[in-house]
């Protein structure tokens, strides 16, 4: 049993055989055989070396006329390595002590070597498992013959590992059969993720070597809420995950049911639950789980993992779909989030010591006009197709809010004498997410037409921890009382102005959070689509009353521990089953 | 009978550590002895007439490797590997003696 830990990138768990796909879609079938089959297994893997040994010659020979010397040493060394009896004896053993298929012996072994490499620090060393896959991939080549996996024709019930997927991979799929995706590479806008939402299956990404350790046909357990991969479980961690998922499921169920309830506490109070979203697409589901429009339209997407800025005709496109799916429900779309990344990072001489108090969101694009006025431009076209609302990052000061405005009047009047139609009152508020925003909102209210407080980054930079760096992670934590105080600032103060607040953070999609946040006055949260039954049915177990007497006790504490307990108390007694 | 054990110590030199071409070189020169060969560095040891065994020692540049020999022709055998490798620095295109 191995357990991998990755980037969690859609919920859910799925227990089941997995499928590793290379670039080129080789799969490695099921491993096990009958022990009278061993030696027929013994003979296939004998003959696919002379015949991997007599093309490579062949090759060989070819390069040699060419006069191809640097080639023909990589066939020399290939050819070396076929010829082998360490390498050989190994695969056979194999075969012979687990009874396992010439394929499966061929990918462990030669997949456990290559793994070797890639723990080497020198770069060069650390490339040679490229030529063991290679290895790989022709001895494979010669035991599959020209069965090519042909993904459209699963026939059973698989979760894919890959390295890295390949839109032209995925769009072959029987979707009927992926019960689950995990890969080596990614983030949560690679495109495994993006298809793992949309399929509504768990995926876990960015497992580093998972498909080293993983071959085909191995027992894997994706756990898509904890972003963790299991290789060949235990029978006790599959009981344990068996009824995991059955819990899982059958609360998925339940909360299902309450879809179409509203989102209503028990004395009535309507709370408006809207959806977190990266991707257009996501808007269908952010609906089917009864989300009321989108409180936060992410933009990044549109810039990564591609090597030019995204057109204004890009920007618009998205938005046009998203608005679609949304019909007459609000769109909240925030003005691209960029920074401390790779993307932003890449266009500088000299890295930032600091990102994070670097060159990031607002402040970039401040200083790189036409890419923040080719999206301002989409989203105000795109205003007249639907409700749309522009919201700026990481504003720190009433300067920067006023400039950012400035520059969407500029864009408004080129419309203008374009003759270009747009929606002329579209409202324009802020992210409140670092302190001095929250503790000069009531100057900020006077300017905006709505808040969104992003609590994650909120908390982040008033504690001054880097949620990401395990050594200071349990440090960071919205029950903090400075974070609850600076909350409850900014609610007081945008109540004060008769603007519009949400809370589109982490925080506003964990149910042990939600009473307080009630409490303290908040009537909008913004969530990802698949917490949004889950805080619901937490909304319609409590009263106001209840949550105004909790958000009292809670102001009064003052430690973190202490508030932390107290709501998980608090939560677990309203509704049990979500913990 | 029993062949004493003959023994030595070589560090990789090149810059890019002991990689394909002159592990493949090293592979092919011990292959030419009958003597049992082993290669290895403190952590482990592997066949000296194996390549994956010879890759597999991932040595970087700067690891010193111990090369052991025992059978009739031991002695030979672990001079030329050893003088191989101290005349390596794997850049210049190596000697073809009829590999």
């Amino acid at each position: 049993m191995e357990i991998k830990k990755g980037i969690a990138v859609s919920p859910g768990v799925s227990i089941g055989r997995c499928l590793i796909l290379d670039s080129e879609d080789y799969r490695i079938p099921r491993r096990q055989i009958a022990s009278s089959q061993r030696m027929l297994e013994v003979q296939r893997a004998r003959n696919a070396f002379a015949d991997a040994v007599r093309e490579l010659s062949g090759l060989e020979q070819a390069q040699e006329q060419l006069g191809g010397g640097r080639i023909k040493d990589i066939f020399a060394v290939h050819l070396r390595f076929l010829r082998d009896r360490s390498l050989r004896r190994q695969i056979t053993d194999l075969i012979h002590e687990e009874s396992v298929t010439a394929e499966y012996a061929v990918a462990s072994v030669l997949r456990r070597f290559a793994a070797r490499f890639t723990e080497v620090k020198d770069s060069y060393i650390s490339e040679r498992a490229a030529d063991v896959y290679d290895i790989e991939r022709r001895l494979l080549r010669h035991l599959l013959g020209d069965k090519r996996e042909d993904l459209g024709r699963l026939r059973e019930e698989v979760i894919v590992v890959a390295r890295e997927l390949s839109p032209t991979q995925t769009a072959g799929f029987n979707k009927a059969f992926v019960k689950g995706i995990a890969s080596d590479a990614g983030g949560r806008t690679s495109h495994a993720a993006i298809v793992a939402r949309s399929l509504g299956i768990p995926a876990v990404v960015a497992l580093e070597d998972l498909t080293e350790i993983a071959s085909g046909g191995d027992s894997v357990i994706i756990d898509g809420n904890r972003g963790l991969v299991i290789v060949n479980p235990d029978a006790e961690t599959v009981a344990q995950y068996e009824a995991y998922s059955r819990e899982f499921v059958a609360l998925e169920q339940k909360l299902d049911t309450i879809r179409e309830k509203p989102a209503e506490t028990r004395d009535g109070v309507t709370i408006t639950l809207l959806g977190n979203i990266e991707f257009p697409d996501e808007a269908e589901g952010v609906i089917e789980k009864g989300g009321e429009g989108i409180g936060l339209y992410r933009t990044e997407f549109l810039y990564l993992n591609r090597p030019t800025e995204p057109s204004e005709e890009e920007h618009y496109r998205a938005y046009a779909q998203t608005l679609h799916l949304c019909q007459d429900r609000p769109v909240v779309i925030r003005t691209v989030d960029l920074g401390a990344d790779k993307y932003t990072q890449s266009k500088r001489f000299a890295p930032e010591p600091n990102p994070f108090l670097g060159l990031r969101s607002i402040r970039f694009c401040l200083q790189n006009l036409a890419m923040f006025k080719a999206q301002l431009r989409a989203i105000l076209r795109a205003s007249v197709l639907g409700r749309v609302k522009i919201m700026f990052p990481l504003i720190t000061n009433i300067q920067e809010l006023m400039q950012a405005k400035m520059i969407l009047h500029d864009v408004m009047e080129d419309l203008d004498e374009e003759g270009i139609a747009y929606d002329r009152r579209i409202d324009v508020g802020i992210m409140v997410e670092t302190p001095s925003a929250a503790l000069t909102a009531s100057t900020l209210a006077r300017d905006s037409d709505f808040f969104s407080i992003g609590t994650n980054d909120l908390t982040q930079y008033t504690l001054a921890v880097d949620r990401g760096n395990e050594q200071v992670s349990t440090l960071y934590s919205p029950a903090d009382p400075a974070v609850l105080r600076l909350v409850r600032t900014v609610i007081q103060d945008a109540y004060k102005a008769q603007i519009d607040l949400s809370v589109c953070g982490e925080m506003a999609s964990e149910p042990e959070y939600v009473m307080v946040l009630l409490g303290l006055g908040v009537r909008t949260l913004s969530l990802s689509a698949p917490l949004i039954p889950e805080v619901k049915q937490m909304i319609r177990c409590v009263t106001l009353e209840d949550c105004h007497v909790l958000t009292r006790k809670v102001l009064g504490m003052n430690s973190e521990r202490q508030i932390s307990n107290y709501l998980r108390n608090a939560a677990r007694k309203v509704l049990p089953e979500a913990f | 009978m029993d062949h004493p054990v003959c023994q030595t110590t070589v560090q990789i030199k090149s810059q890019n550590g002991l990689h394909m071409r002159p592990a493949m070189q090293f592979v092919d020169l011990a292959n030419r002895y009958n003597c049992d060969i082993t290669i290895g560095t403190e952590k482990e040891r592997g066949d000296a007439k194996s390549i994956m065994h010879v890759i597999g020692l991932a040595a970087t540049a700067g690891t010193r490797l111990d090369i052991r020999a025992t059978g009739p022709d031991a002695e030979e055998a672990v001079e030329v590997l050893r003088a191989f490798m101290e005349r390596q620095t794997f850049d210049e295109v190596p000697p073809k003696d009829g590999d």
